[in-house]
């Protein structure tokens, strides 16, 4: 999981109504006030971040759901990328 | 959230029912709507003798499923019904499609609540017409943000919204409004609250004197209501929206556009054959105008086949979560702002084609109602604002489909 990035960006980038610093990793984001709007400039930012690009399917309500979902759907694309102390993952998820 | 299955009849039996459903339809449009269309839109009044003759053969409740009572219709069936009531008054087919997205609203969104599951019995029973609240002031026409909170005190709620707009409001039997869902929400998360006439006053804003689609009385209203908290939908306005209320509001609004675009060519149709009578052995040089004509209202035909089948496959197949993703959701407003400028494009062809007999007001090929009506089409949530939508989620998507 990358919670704390995802966090940062989404204090940076969500237009949340609430603190994202604060957020619960499944705490609801479009409750917190995320829109369909503010989820594009989310995602570019993650993908900046990540270097990782989103897949088309990816872009709807769930995969942007909660800190969780999106931590989730970044360890998906790039299973490479896991927090340096767990062992380097082999099992890729299919695109 | 599941969206409604319904039984599916036997193919053959099912389409021969129909198709004489729909030419009940047709007989109604004939000798009950088409007769007052011109009435309904010169006095902006509600077409009262229409919807008595659709609640006197039960089509409100065409979409709800055979169990509760009502048709079982699938949303392109109901789809057909627009279409047919768009080609003899397009208030009244826009009044009949906007009920049908509020039933649809019910039907997906609220069957797993006993509220919601006696409402369609009493839809099916009284024949009950359904507006919506959707748009707000001091928001624009932004539908997924609201100013409005729902108050939820013990097992009652009390709502209170300015809405610019509530189309036949003040016919109606039941109102959904949209609202925030609770005073500490913030603006786009949203409920949507089933307000019944009876338990809600209706303070007029406005009075609705526009070019086109007078007779669907939509002026502005303060709305004042109170209610079981049992009348708010069991889940968010937000999934709502992306499920059923936006992709069934622009394939109903397109299909009923359809018709009155149909309407506008069987009149230029008209033209060319009566060219043609004085002039035996000639083709006159309308006649390819109307060819012409014809080529846009296949592609018309075509673009909303299209994004019905799409989503009748996605909740035939449950895949409630492909109806938020931008591909879908761009696909659906393309067919808006498609549609939008095709119906238009049709009504200005077919003006041509029938020349001052179209463009006077008290000849047999006038098309001043159908110019006037086309024109709302990109205005009801106007497609600029789609289109912004659009460009944003073009940003996030990587492939064209």
């Amino acid at each position: 999981m990358h919670s704390d990035a995802i966090r940062k960006i989404l204090a940076e980038h969500g237009r949340l109504l609430v603190d994202a610093t604060q957020l619960p990793d499944d705490a609801d984001l479009h409750e917190a006030g995320l829109t369909s709007l503010s989820t594009v400039n989310v995602m570019l930012a993650l993908e900046e971040h990540f270097d990782v690009e989103f897949l088309d399917h990816m872009l709807g309500r769930k995969t942007f759901g909660s800190i969780r979902a999106l931590g989730d759907a970044i360890a998906q694309l790039k299973p490479a990328v896991a927090p340096p102390a767990s062992p380097r993952q082999e099992a890729r998820a299919s695109p | 959230m599941n969206l409604a299955r319904r039984t599916i009849q036997p193919a053959v039996a099912r389409d021969s029912t129909f198709a004489a459903l729909l030419e009940k339809v047709h007989a109604l449009g004939r000798d009950v709507i088409a007769p007052l269309a011109e009435e309904v839109d010169r006095d902006a009044r509600f077409p009262h003798e229409a919807f008595d003759a659709l609640k006197a053969e039960k089509l409100l409740s065409a979409y709800i499923p055979a169990e509760f009572g009502g048709m079982g219709l699938s949303i392109g069936e109901v789809a057909k019904i627009c279409e047919a009531l768009g080609q003899y008054c397009a208030s009244t087919a826009m009044i009949y499609a906007m009920h049908q997205i509020q039933v649809a609203c019910i039907v997906h969104h609220g069957l797993a609540a006993p509220f919601f599951r006696d409402y369609v019995r009493e839809i099916v029973a009284r024949q009950h017409l359904v507006a919506s609240a959707t748009t707000e002031m001091g928001i624009g026409g932004d539908v997924r943000s609201s100013i409005c909170a729902v108050k939820v005190v013990d097992n009652y709620f009390m709502l209170e919204k300015q809405a610019p707009v509530i189309s036949y409001g003040a016919y109606a039997e039941a109102i959904l409004v949209t609202c925030r869902r609770a005073e500490d929400a913030p603006r786009n998360d949203q409920a949507m609250v089933l307000v019944r006439q009876d338990d809600c006053t209706l303070k007029q804003l406005s009075v609705w004197d526009t070019l086109g689609f007078r007779g669907t009385c939509s002026p502005g209203f303060e709305l004042k209501s109170i209610g079981k908290s049992e009348q708010i939908f069991p889940l968010p306005y937000a999934e709502i929206h992306a499920q059923t209320q936006h992709p069934v509001a622009h394939i109903l609004w397109a299909s009923l556009w359809l018709g009155l675009a149909g309407d506008a060519m069987n009149r230029a149709r008209q033209m060319v054959r009566n060219e043609a009578r004085k002039n035996p052995g000639v083709t006159p040089i309308s006649a390819t105008r109307l060819a012409e004509a014809d080529l846009v209202l296949t592609d018309f035909r075509g673009l909303v086949f299209a994004t019905l089948s799409e989503y009748e496959r996605l909740i035939e197949g449950d895949e409630s979560e492909a109806l938020s993703h931008f591909g879908f959701v761009v696909r659906v407003n393309n067919l808006k702002l498609s549609a939008s400028r095709m119906v238009l494009e049709v009504v200005q062809r077919a003006m041509v084609i029938c020349g001052i007999q179209g463009y006077r007001n008290d000849s047999k090929l006038t098309l001043g109602r159908h110019l006037r009506d086309a024109m709302g089409a990109s205005l009801m949530v106007n497609n600029d604002r789609i289109l912004g939508q659009n460009a944003t989620m073009h940003v996030g998507l990587r492939e064209a489909s």
